[in-house]
C-alpha cells in the first residue's frame, strides 16, 4: 500500500488506526501500514492539512509526533475506518472457509472459524459473503500419516517414515526431524530436516507408506532453515540440466504438471517446452510414458538414452512368455 | 495521485460525512479547498471524476434527489460508510491472521491485507504472526498457502463478483484445437493446486467447468453487472471433481525385475517371486492407456504379461518413444 494511488485507502485506515492507537510510535506504525517513517510523517503532514469545511484551524485534524509518539485529535468524523470492499471481505472469507476444511486446523481451532467466519460476514454485507460462497478451495482429506505426523512435530521426536516418490517409482527409508506442515494447493506437507538428503525436504503425507514416531528427540541441525513455499512447492535448481522436450497436444499435460522454463507453442497444439531434470532417470520415465505423445529434442545423449530404453523393453516383449 | 488531489478527496470524504443533510454540488465547491472557482465546466468535471474515485474504492455516496430542488444533494451515510463494531476473541484473531496469509504473494494478498488494516484501524487486535497459531502444532507449525498465478485469475474473479459472462479462448485436454467459449460463470474452484471455473457453457448448452491453465489468451467480460444468475444450491466441488473411475475389479500381470520397482510392489494386489530373477505382480487398474503409461515408465524392468489389451497399451507406447 506504498503506491500513490492507494494513498487515499491508507489515509482513511491512518486516521482510525491511530485515534484507536493513541501514543503509537512512528516506527511502529510505519511497520503497519508498509511505509518508511519518511513516507508515514509526509501522510501526517497532509493528514494535518485537511478537516471540516470551514478549515479554519479548530476545523482541521491535530497530528503531532513529538519524539515519535503520535497523538492524534479532532478527526471523530473519519474516525471509523472504511467497510471492507467486497474484494477484501471474500479474500479473508474464501481463505477462512478453506481453513476451516483443512483437517490439519478443523481439530486445533475448529470453533474459532465458524465464529470469525459468522463475524465477517456481519461485518462486510451480503455481497461478499455471496461472492466467498463462489470461491472454494478444495482441501485433500486428512492423510492416514497425519496423526504420527502431529504427534511427532508436539512432542518434538524423530520420525522415521517409508517414503513413496513416483517420478522414479522408488519407497526410499528416510529418519527425519519434523519442522512443520504446509498446506499448499490442497496438499499436505511435512517440512522437515532429511537426514539422508542431509538437506531440508517437504514430504507429501499422502506418500507416507509408513510412519513411526522414534523415541529420539528431533534435534535439527543449525542450518535447517525453513523452505520459502511462496513460489511454489517444488522449485527446480537452477543447476539442474535443462532438458527440451517436444509434446503433442496428448502430451501438453506436462507443461501444466511440471515448472517450465519455457514454453513455446508450436501449432495444432504441439508445444515445445523446456524445463530442469532433477536426474536422468526421470526424464527417462517421463519420455517413456509419453510414448509417440512427446520426445526429448535435447540433450541428444538424453534422447538416446530414451531410444536404447525403449528398444531394450520391447525385447522382452518380442520373446513370447 | 498528487498530494493536492489526495487532499481534495480526503476534506470531500469529511465534508459529505459530516454532513447532516445532502450538499448540492454548487455548496461542496466551495466548502472543500482545490476546486476550481472559475469554470463551472472544469469543476463538473473534476466533481464527476472525484465522486468516481470514492466510489471505486468502495465509498458510498448517496444522491439524494428532492422534488423542491433543482439540484441533487450528495452525501455519505455514516452508517454505510464504517466498519461495524467488530471484536475478535485472541482464538479468533489467530485464525484471521493466519487467512490473510493464505494469499501470500497470490493476486487475493493485496485484498486479504488491506482488509486486514481496516480491521486492525478499527481497533481489532489481530495475530498475523504464524507463531502460536497451529495451538496444538507448536509455535508456527502450520503454514497454508494457495497460488493464484494463473494469469486468467483476477478477471474472472471479478466476473464471478460482478456476476457477469465472459468469453475467452480454450483448449481442452489434449486437444489440438482452441476454441472460444462462453460462459455464465458461477465461481471459481481450486483442486490439488488446480484453479477451474465452473458456470454455464453458452455454446454446450450445459454446466461446464474449464480449467484455467488451458485459457489461452485474455478473458472479456460482457453483459451487465448482475446478469448471472447462480443457480440455488449449485455444488461447484462436485463440478470439478474427477468422477471416480469405476471400480472395474481388472488385474494386470506384471513380471517386475528382482530388486526394482518398489513403488508398484507396495501398490500390487499380490507380488509372487520367481525362480529366474523376475517376481510377478498382480496389479488392479481401469483403464489400460494409464496403465500403459506407467509400465511403460518403468521401461526394461517390467513386462506387461496381460490382459493382451494392456499388453498391447504397453507395446505401443514403446513404439512411439523409439521413434
Amino acid at each position: 500500500m506504498s503506491g500513490s494511488a492507494d494513498r487515499l485507502p491508507r489515509l482513511l485506515a491512518l486516521v482510525p488506526y491511530l485515534m484507536s492507537h493513541p501514543g503509537a510510535q512512528v516506527g511502529e506504525v510505519a511497520e503497519v501500514f508498509g511505509l518508511t517513517e519518511k513516507q508515514l510523517i509526509d501522510d501526517l503532514q497532509l493528514v494535518w492539512m485537511c478537516g471540516l469545511p470551514g478549515h479554519t484551524p479548530g476545523d482541521l485534524i491535530d497530528v503531532s509526533w513529538d519524539g515519535g509518539e503520535i497523538l492524534i485529535d479532532n478527526a471523530d468524523t473519519i474516525a471509523r475506518p472504511l467497510r471492507l470492499g467486497i474484494d477484501e471481505a471474500s479474500a479473508l472469507l474464501v481463505a477462512l472457509r478453506m481453513l476451516a476444511a483443512t483437517p490439519e486446523l478443523a481439530e486445533v481451532r475448529g470453533d474459532a472459524l465458524p465464529r470469525v467466519v459468522a463475524k465477517l460476514e456481519r461485518a462486510a454485507g451480503e455481497g461478499a459473503a455471496a461472492v466467498s460462497s463462489q470461491v472454494a478451495v478444495d482441501v485433500d482429506a486428512a492423510p492416514d500419516a497425519l496423526p504420527r505426523v502431529r504427534e511427532a512435530l508436539n512432542s518434538r521426536r524423530r520420525l522415521s517414515l517409508r517414503y513413496y516418490v513416483p517420478g522414479r517409482d522408488e519407497v526410499t527409508p528416510r529418519e527425519v526431524d519434523p519442522m512443520r506442515i504446509v498446506v499448499a494447493d490442497g496438499r499436505t506437507y511435512l517440512e522437515c530436516w532429511c537426514y539422508r538428503a542431509e538437506a531440508m525436504r517437504l514430504f507429501r503425507l499422502d506418500r507416507m507408506l509408513g510412519v513411526e514416531v522414534l523415541d529420539e528427540p528431533a534435534n535439527p541441525p543449525a542450518e535447517a532453515e525453513p523452505i520459502d513455499v511462496a513460489q511454489g512447492v517444488f522449485r527446480p535448481s537452477p543447476a539442474d540440466p535443462l532438458v527440451e522436450l517436444e509434446v503433442t497436444a496428448a502430451g501438453r499435460w506436462v507443461a501444466e504438471y511440471y515448472p517450465c522454463e519455457q514454453v513455446t507453442e508450436l501449432g495444432e497444439g504441439r508445444l515445445r517446452i523446456s524445463l530442469r531434470a532433477r536426474d536422468d532417470d526421470w526424464i527417462l520415465k517421463l519420455a517413456l510414458r509419453l510414448g509417440d505423445t512427446g520426445r526429448v529434442v535435447s540433450p541428444l545423449r538424453m534422447a538416446e538414452r530414451v531410444r536404447e530404453e525403449a528398444e531394450r523393453s520391447l525385447e522382452l516383449y518380442a520373446r513370447q512368455t | 495521485m498528487s498530494r493536492r488531489k489526495t487532499e481534495r478527496l480526503l476534506n470531500l470524504v469529511i465534508c459529505l460525512l459530516a454532513t447532516r443533510r445532502p450538499l448540492p454540488a454548487e455548496q461542496i465547491r466551495h466548502a472543500v479547498p482545490g476546486y476550481d472557482r472559475d469554470s463551472d465546466e472544469a469543476f463538473q468535471r473534476m466533481f464527476e471524476r472525484d465522486k468516481n474515485e470514492l466510489r471505486e474504492i468502495g465509498i458510498p455516496i448517496d444522491v439524494v434527489r428532492d422534488p423542491w430542488e433543482d439540484e441533487p444533494g450528495y452525501r455519505i451515510e455514516r452508517q454505510s460508510y464504517e466498519l461495524p463494531e467488530i471484536t475478535l476473541e485472541p482464538d479468533e484473531a489467530a485464525v484471521l491472521g493466519m487467512a490473510a496469509q493464505v494469499w501470500q504473494r497470490a493476486s487475493l494478498a493485496e485484498a486479504a491485507s488491506g482488509a486486514l488494516l481496516k480491521l486492525r484501524a478499527g481497533g481489532v487486535h489481530t495475530d498475523d504472526a504464524l507463531g502460536g497459531v497451529g495451538g496444538g502444532l507448536g509455535g508456527g507449525a502450520l503454514e497454508l498457502r494457495v497460488d493464484t498465478r494463473d494469469p486468467a485469475f483476477p478477471a474472472l474473479w471479478q466476473a464471478v463478483r460482478d456476476r457477469k459472462a465472459v468469453r475467452f479462448d480454450y483448449r481442452g485436454a489434449g486437444s489440438e484445437n482452441v476454441h472460444t467459449r462462453t460462459v455464465e460463470p458461477w465461481g471459481v474452484v481450486s483442486r490439488r493446486g488446480r484453479w477451474y471455473v465452473a458456470g454455464y457453457d453458452r455454446d454446450r448448452e450445459a454446466p461446464r467447468a474449464f480449467r484455467l491453465s488451458r485459457i489461452t489468451g485474455p478473458v472479456t467480460t460482457f453483459g451487465r453487472p448482475g446478469s448471472v444468475q447462480v443457480p440455488e444450491g449449485v455444488d461447484l466441488r462436485a463440478m470439478v471433481a474427477f468422477p471416480d473411475e469405476p471400480a472395474s475389479g481388472r488385474v494386470a500381470v506384471v513380471r517386475v525385475r528382482q530388486g526394482t520397482c518398489e513403488g508398484l510392489r507396495q501398490l500390487a494386489r499380490a507380488v509372487r517371486p520367481g525362480a529366474d530373477g523376475w517376481d510377478e505382480a498382480e496389479l488392479p487398474f481401469t483403464d489400460p492407456e494409464r496403465l500403459a503409461g506407467w509400465m511403460a515408465s518403468l521401461g526394461s524392468d517390467v513386462e506387461v504379461a496381460g490382459p493382451p489389451d494392456a499388453r498391447e497399451a504397453v507395446i505401443r507406447r514403446l513404439k512411439g518413444a523409439l521413434a
